[in-house]
């Protein structure tokens, strides 16, 4: 213990900088993520035959082991390559199931009633998105963004394996020489990151479930 | 007493508000819902619509708002074909009031009732006006209830709100879909004669859809009696009773014993 820590504070620079580059390839991704899969999660409500189509690719991108999403990629043009770039695409391709499914079960979650009133009362069908179905959805599709932030962290890790940075680098060189105390030094921080994103985006999920919508959904008619 | 001046009202006198010629509806299997449905609700007119459960009522609410497009016959709204109204702009002229669960639950009251004005595109004072009009217009005090969110008022205050809302925008016509059904007899009573009083003094027309024969008169100009997808009988509520129908005479039975039966 005292050895991890002493390892630690003289190591502190190093492991602020690849913290810093950690963060930012998970905040890249889940950006990107956020940007495509919210889209694609309305789409998927929309069309019949794009719901089956989205979700499928969603899953099987999700059950493609990271080591091997991350060498796949490698000899790609354009997306490929050794570095952060490779890094960012396979971490944005993991983020997108959570967030599209999310998406898509929030907005089919909604009573269909209200979908309804919203119609009858004369609202387009962009302002039904806008002003009824995004809003009640919110919640839900921030517990997606919650659960893609927190794997992504994890998953980033793995990016050091393709020279992407991030507190990998740590975990790798340790497993190279063997040396718990290096291992630990990029897991642990790694690890707290993991849980201050996942309290923060907690905190940002209650805040933003509608008052009142969870129980009206629960009970039906409330 | 609060007065709304907004209204071009019912588009030129005499053109019925509603009118349904020989129109139905069958879902895409060929079953059909309603039938053969005649009825015109002229401007300024409650009619109210009873029948059981399944009897097609909403379905014939719905064709008015096009929610629904007749596969057979017409529905015209103001004179014009509702496939040949643009359907937002339809249903913006048509007040629609369902039960409790149609108030927005991630809105207050003042966004829910102001939803139309702003959709519409008013401008914020004037859609504030407004909202505070309509709620005093309901029995709301704006600055008790402007606020709250759907969820802390009760069942009565809710249909208020619902009510309030679909006036909103000044419609011509309202659409009511058992908009008092889940609230205790007391409440209900008391807001039927207040929604009574209000379509008077607003000169609104409107179809008003209940299972309730007693609500059915007491709302209502006239009472119209689905069955089955067709329209049975249609008479001036105070006719209504001694219309002869046994689908009434059965009816009527549910309200008070047979030999306290008028006529």
């Amino acid at each position: 213990m005292g050895e991890f820590l002493s390892y630690v504070l003289r190591h502190r620079a190093e492991i602020g900088h690849l913290l810093a580059q950690h963060v930012a390839l998970v905040a890249i991704s889940t950006g990107a993520a956020i940007t495509l899969g919210i889209p694609l999660g309305v789409l998927a409500t929309r069309h019949r035959r794009l719901e089956r189509a989205v979700i499928g690719a969603a899953n099987v991108v999700q059950t493609i082991p990271s080591l091997a999403l991350f060498g796949f990629l490698i000899p790609l043009p354009l997306l490929g390559g050794i570095g952060a770039r490779t890094a960012i695409v396979a971490l944005t391709l993991y983020a997108l199931l959570p967030i599209v499914r999310n998406t898509h079960a929030g907005i089919r979650g909604i009573d269909p009633a209200l979908r309804e009133a919203g119609r009858g009362m004369g609202m387009t069908d962009l302002q039904l998105l806008t002003r009824v179905e995004l809003p009640l959805a919110s919640g839900v599709i921030l517990a997606g963004v919650r659960v893609a932030t927190v794997v992504s962290v994890g998953i980033a890790t793995i990016a050091a394996a393709i020279g992407a940075g991030g507190l990998g680098v740590y975990i790798f060189q340790g497993l190279a020489m063997v040396d718990d105390t290096v291992i630990l030094a990029g897991a642990v921080p790694a690890a707290l990151l993991a849980l201050a994103a996942d309290g923060l985006l907690g905190l940002a999920e209650r805040r933003l479930t509608p008052p009142g919508s969870s129980e009206s959904s629960r009970a039906g008619a409330v | 007493m609060a007065t709304i001046p907004e209204s071009p009202g019912p588009a030129s006198a005499g053109t019925p508000a509603v009118e349904f010629v020989d129109a139905g509806y069958e879902l895409p299997g060929g079953r059909a819902i309603v039938q053969g449905i005649d009825l015109t609700v002229g401007p300024g007119e409650v009619l109210a619509l009873v029948g059981r459960s399944g009897s097609g009522k909403t379905t014939t609410l719905k064709l008015v708002n096009r929610l629904l497009e007749p596969t057979r016959g017409t529905v015209r709204v103001a004179g014009r074909s509702t496939i040949e109204w643009d359907p937002v702009e339809l249903r913006r002229r048509t007040g629609w009031v369902i039960q409790e669960i149609g108030l927005f639950p991630h809105l207050d009251v003042a966004a829910n009732v102001g939803l139309v004005p702003r959709l519409a595109g008013w401008d914020a004072e004037r859609i504030g006006e407004r909202v505070e009009r309509l709620l005093e217009l309901v029995g709301l005090p704006p600055e008790g209830y402007a606020a709250r969110l759907p969820h802390e008022l009760s069942g009565g205050q809710r249909q208020r709100v619902g009510v309030a809302r679909a006036l909103a925008a000044d419609p011509p016509l309202l659409l009511l879909d058992e908009p008092f059904g889940a609230l205790d007899p007391l409440t209900r009573a008391e807001l039927q004669v207040e929604f009574r009083e209000l379509t008077q003094r607003l000169d609104k027309a409107a179809l008003f859809v209940t299972h309730d024969l007693r609500e059915a008169l007491a709302v209502g100009d006239r009472i119209g009696l689905l069955d089955a997808g067709r329209l049975e009988v249609v008479a001036d509520s105070g006719a209504f009773l001694d219309s002869g129908h046994p689908l009434v005479q059965e009816l009527a039975h549910t309200i008070r014993p047979p030999e306290a039966r008028r006529g």
